[in-house]
């Protein structure tokens, strides 16, 4: 037997032992307790334990279980609520009440509750890895798909009948090319650390729309992308990545706490359960699994609570689904590498993170895509990713190596939040990649116009960028009436456009063509103020009549639902500048 | 297992290290007794094969390798509980200093507590009254949440702190205990007995439990204080229905008492020498704030910390805000204009605010006003900004406004007495009032009803 030989934190070494692979489960010391092997020597070999170690002693069982840290796949998996190593939360609650108890062994996903499921395979027909063979409702939003798992294949050889199954029973039975006979049940393993096969990447060609007009419009993100969301503390990455997962068109989110406030957990389960989806009219849970490894939860788990979630939303898009994880943070995912690293006595590179740091950071965002699975239908994962520099400052080599590995960038801004502007992403040091790849999109979904009126909304906020640092110096009064005017129409963009209410009914969700007209809407005032300013009309003058707050005012003033308001705040805008017309 | 190790192979800083040692478990706590009668108390760190190596807390002075004798406890390090803790003062490492003997304890807890199950907690929306305008307004205190004050050396926030204590009251009263836990790090002993005076003085000395390590006490003892101070909390809180609000002073004392440690260990620093788990080793500590569904109690912290050099992107406040459920920022500019509660706006948030007010918790348009302050201030910084190139006077007629609001705004908002205790309804009044300073088109972020009803000019010709 394998005993411990050292303890240090969440690291454990045994002694001259060569009966570990890499990455291989093991259980550590009488209570069990869940660990990974991260090293091998002839000499010794090392662990990191996903549970705290107090108490723990040289010389207690540390005990393989043969496969590596794995994640696992079957029905019941959403609406759910996990640690960083798929243990369900709830049943943790029932085991070891309100604090989370050392060596709790529970299974991840229920056990007892029967799914009502129709079998899909015919006996003799042939089945390859990624085909369906049974589904099951697993919310009444969401079917789940059994699928055969990627590295098995072979004829059917016997199905059950149509029925009430739980996680566990037997369903199909398989006669692998070897003659073997397996059993296949609802649910399959797979190891968290390595991306699930899939048929061939597609190219990226639709928007995740989000309904946040800074975002769809601006700085738009495709299913199957990558963004980075950078800010410092108090700049709103938590409520960006909330508003996300809240509004977002994915058909399924994965949201990972990595290493965040316990509350905020608490938040998104409470107000989840009550909020409506707009387009299933059920429960948001219906569609969510939620990961939350809070900072005080073990450390090395906090490592794992990444994969555990990549994993399950793979699993979702090998089914045919669209997924969206939100992973909050990923730099407490870093600084969970650089703790463990440390306990490692590994040479440390910049600010004392290992020099792998970029490697793990590209391995997670690359397992994002839009692809064709192994049994032929389209599903993607798109992955939002907030990052927390430290210090505000994002030349640390989290939020620049997350830069370089993803597509968006959308950099949140301390001022625009001490403003409380919000969502306070800043338009000119963000940037997204993917507009040329969903120009059609648009060009086919919105308008021919939509990239034209992009276009022109982001050449004013450039221009006010210039003009403000005269502003700075000497102030807007000595600037020229149309330069002026531009400083005026920024202003409209910015608290009209850009800024959105995240509580008020119609403005936390805005469809994209609402946002088309709103911009419509803004254009043309640019249009007929900058005639009447040609013809000698003082800015002050337009200002005084408030044209430019009722604009402003449009989102809140025009619902969602009745677009051919815009039409008759156009017909004011027009009578309002003849008549400052015909007074000049 | 009453097994004496006698003799130790190596001292180094807080630690020291023990060879032929059997069964020794990680963090369990150890008696060592030296020849002359005293007694230390100590935590094993790291233990490999027969070696362990332990932490003295208090100290490694006067210890040889010869002169002690090692006990090993079998427990990890525990604080004994009972609600006679009330009105009792200990020292850094829990043990009693008041003279009045040791707690008869009705249990004992793991001091280094266990992490909350996120689906147990209940999420925190009860405000508490605290009578200070701009934490009310503009930065609500919320029962449950963790809410530092992030401030400067010579700056007011013990003053302030104590005006928290003395003030805060929760919304609706039905009959549940209110008590303080104070832990002092590293202070000096005129701050802690400032604290300790105030206490008494404003006759809530019987509902605080003080936790003291001044600032010549072991510094190791130092890490055990905030955990000793929070379990006690946790206790009252949890199993005895009381709500608890603790404050944590100066925890960039404990920070550096963590750093000390760790470079003793010989751990590979991170940031201005921290070591790289000092977020999670802080989040161990903040994150035992909260409301647990099915207990009536709540655990408030308020830690505060002080900015070495006023500088806000330091590793502890900037760890600690990205921790914290928001944080309230104290500013030197303000504090020498004869400001108090010197508190920066701008910077300062609480998280958990936009939850826990309006309708049924405090006024409905408690969020209008408050957004409409924020943003009208974030303005007067410009024009600030701008007047200190160009002048006040070449200000156009709207930044001159805004200038005078700012002026005000800080005068008769933020500034209050020590022992002025506003109400909610003053204290959002005054808010719109002042607002009133501003031409209404400036107020953009208030729907014209409610701003039709609340603009009052006249109110506004009144502040001087």
């Amino acid at each position: 037997m394998n005993t411990i030989f050292s303890i240090n934190g969440p690291v454990v070494k045994v002694r001259d032992t060569k009966d570990f692979s890499m990455l291989e489960m093991v259980y550590v010391g009488t209570k069990r307790l869940i660990g990974e092997v991260i090293g091998i020597t002839s000499e010794e070999t090392t662990i990191q334990v996903y549970e705290s170690t107090t108490g723990l002693k040289p010389g207690e069982p540390v005990e393989g279980s043969g496969m590596p840290m794995s994640a696992t796949l079957g029905p019941g998996i959403l609406s759910n609520i996990f640690d960083g190593i798929e243990r369900p939360l709830k049943q943790l609650e029932e085991i070891s009440g309100a604090f989370i108890a050392e060596g709790a062994s529970v299974s991840a996903l229920d056990t007892v509750k029967k799914y009502d499921v129709t079998v899909i395979a015919l006996v003799g027909e042939r089945l390859n890895g990624g085909d369906i063979y049974a589904v099951c409702p697993e919310t009444p939003v969401i079917e789940h798909r059994c699928m055969l798992h990627p590295n098995l294949s072979g004829e059917v050889v016997w199905t059950a009948e149509n029925g009430k199954y739980t996680i566990n029973d037997k369903i199909v039975q398989i006669k692998n090319d070897k003659g073997e006979i397996i059993d296949l049940t609802l649910c399959q393993k797979w190891p968290i650390k390595q991306s699930r096969p899939f048929k061939e990447r597609l190219p990226i060609s639709k928007p995740l729309i989000t309904g946040q007009r800074v975002i769809d419009t601006i700085l738009p993100i495709a299913k199957g992308g990558t963004a980075a969301v950078p800010g410092g503390f108090g700049t709103g990455k938590t409520m960006t990545q909330h508003q996300l997962a809240k509004w977002c068109d994915a058909d399924i989110i994965v949201y990972i706490g990595c290493g965040e406030r316990g509350n905020e957990m608490t938040q998104v389960l409470e107000e989840f359960s009550q909020l409506v989806d707009p387009r299933t009219g059920k429960a948001l849970t219906d569609r969510t699994v939620l990961i939350a490894n809070t900072s005080n939860m073990p450390v090395a788990a906090r490592e794992a609570s990444i994969y555990t979630g990549i994993t399950l939303a793979e699993y979702y898009r090998d089914m045919g689904y669209h997924i969206a994880i939100m992973a909050d943070s990923t730099s407490r995912w870093a600084e969970a590498l650089r703790e463990i690293s440390g306990r490692l006595e590994e040479m440390p590179a910049e600010e004392g993170f290992p020099a792998y740091l970029p490697s793990r950071i590209s391995q997670f965002y690359e397992r994002a895509g839009y692809v064709e699975t192994l049994n032929g239908s389209e599903g993607s994962v798109t992955i939002i990713g907030a990052v927390s520099p430290q210090g505000s400052d994002f030349s640390e080599p989290v939020t620049q190596n997350t830069k370089r590995f993803v597509r968006c960038f959308w950099a949140l801004d301390k001022s625009l939040a001490y403003a409380r502007h919000y969502p306070a992403i800043n338009w000119n040091d963000s940037y997204s990649e993917y507009m040329d790849d969903l120009a059609n999109y648009y060009d086919e979904n919105v308008s021919i116009d939509f990239l034209k009126y992009r276009q022109q909304i982001s050449n004013i906020l450039l221009e006010e960028n210039k003009l403000m640092e005269i502003v700075k110096l000497i102030g807007s009064d000595v600037l020229p009436e149309d330069q002026k005017l531009v400083i005026e129409i920024a202003r409209v963009v910015r608290v009209g456009f850009l800024q959105q209410n995240a509580y008020h009914k119609d403005d936390t969700y805005v469809p994209l063509e609402k946002q088309f007209k709103m911009m419509g809407i803004i254009l043309t005032l640019y249009d007929q103020c900058k005639t009447i300013v040609a013809e000698g009309v003082p800015v002050s003058t337009i200002v005084a009549t408030g044209i430019f707050e009722k604009v402003i005012k449009m989102k809140y003033d025009i619902p969602n639902d009745k677009p051919e308001l815009f039409r008759m705040l156009t017909v004011e805008i027009e009578q309002q500048i003849k008549k400052l017309r015909t007074e000049v | 297992m009453s097994l004496q190790y006698v003799g130790l192979s190596e001292i180094n800083g807080p630690l020291v290290v023990l060879d032929d040692v059997d069964g020794a478990s990680y963090d369990e706590v150890v008696d060592i007794r030296l020849s002359d009668g005293s007694a230390r108390i100590g935590r094993v760190v790291e233990v490999s094969g027969k070696k362990a190596v332990l932490q003295v807390f208090e100290g490694t002075n006067g210890l040889s390798l010869k002169n002690t004798k090692t006990r090993f406890l079998g427990k990890p390090m525990e604080m004994p509980l009972s609600p006679e803790v009330l009105g009792r003062v200990f020292n850094g490492a829990g043990r009693p200093i008041d003279g009045l003997g040791e707690i008869f304890a009705e249990k004992t807890a793991d001091i280094n507590g266990k992490p909350l199950n996120p689906v147990s907690r209940s999420y925190p929306r009860n405000y508490i009254h605290t009578g200070i305008s701009s934490i009310d307004a503009l930065m609500t205190l919320i029962r449950g949440q963790k809410l530092p004050i992030f401030s400067g050396s010579g700056l007011s926030h013990n003053k302030l702190a104590v005006q928290i204590v003395r003030q805060a009251k929760i919304a609706e009263d039905n009959g549940q205990e209110f008590a303080v836990v104070f832990a002092a790090m590293g202070v000096k002993n005129d701050v802690a007995d400032y604290f300790r005076r105030s206490f008494e003085e404003s006759g809530v000395l019987q509902k605080v439990v003080m936790f003291l390590n001044l600032s010549n006490d072991p510094i190791i003892e130092r890490i055990l204080t905030p955990r000793c101070a929070l379990t006690v909390a946790e206790y009252l809180a949890f199993e005895k229905n009381m709500h608890i609000l603790v404050i944590l002073t100066d925890m960039t004392s404990y920070a550096e008492a963590v750093r000390e440690f760790s470079s003793s260990k010989g751990e590979i620093p991170g940031r201005k020498g921290f070591p790289g788990y000092l977020y999670s080793d802080l989040a161990s500590l903040y994150e035992r704030a909260g409301v647990i569904k099915g207990s009536d109690g709540s655990v408030t912290q308020i830690p505060i910390l002080t900015m070495p050099n006023d500088d806000i992107t330091h590793p502890v406040p900037d760890l600690t805000g990205y921790i914290t459920e928001g944080q309230i920022v104290l500013d030197r500019g303000l504090d020498q204009t004869g400001i108090y509660p010197p508190i920066s706006v701008l910077p300062s948030l609480s998280r958990l605010m936009k939850d826990g007010i309006g309708e049924g918790y405090t006024r409905s348009d408690h969020s209008d006003v408050a957004n409409q302050l924020f943003a009208c201030y974030a303005k007067v910084m410009d024009a600030r900004a701008l007047a200190s190139v160009i002048g006040e006077d070449e200000l156009s007629e709207l930044d001159k406004a805004y200038m005078d609001f700012g002026k005000k705004f800080e005068k008769y908002f933020i500034s209050q007495r020590p022992d002025e205790n506003r109400s909610i309804d003053e204290t959002l009044d005054l808010g719109w009032n002042l607002l009133s300073l501003l031409p209404k088109s400036a107020l953009d972020r208030v729907n014209e009803k409610l701003l039709d009803e609340k603009y009052n000019p006249h109110a506004a010709e009144l502040f001087a």
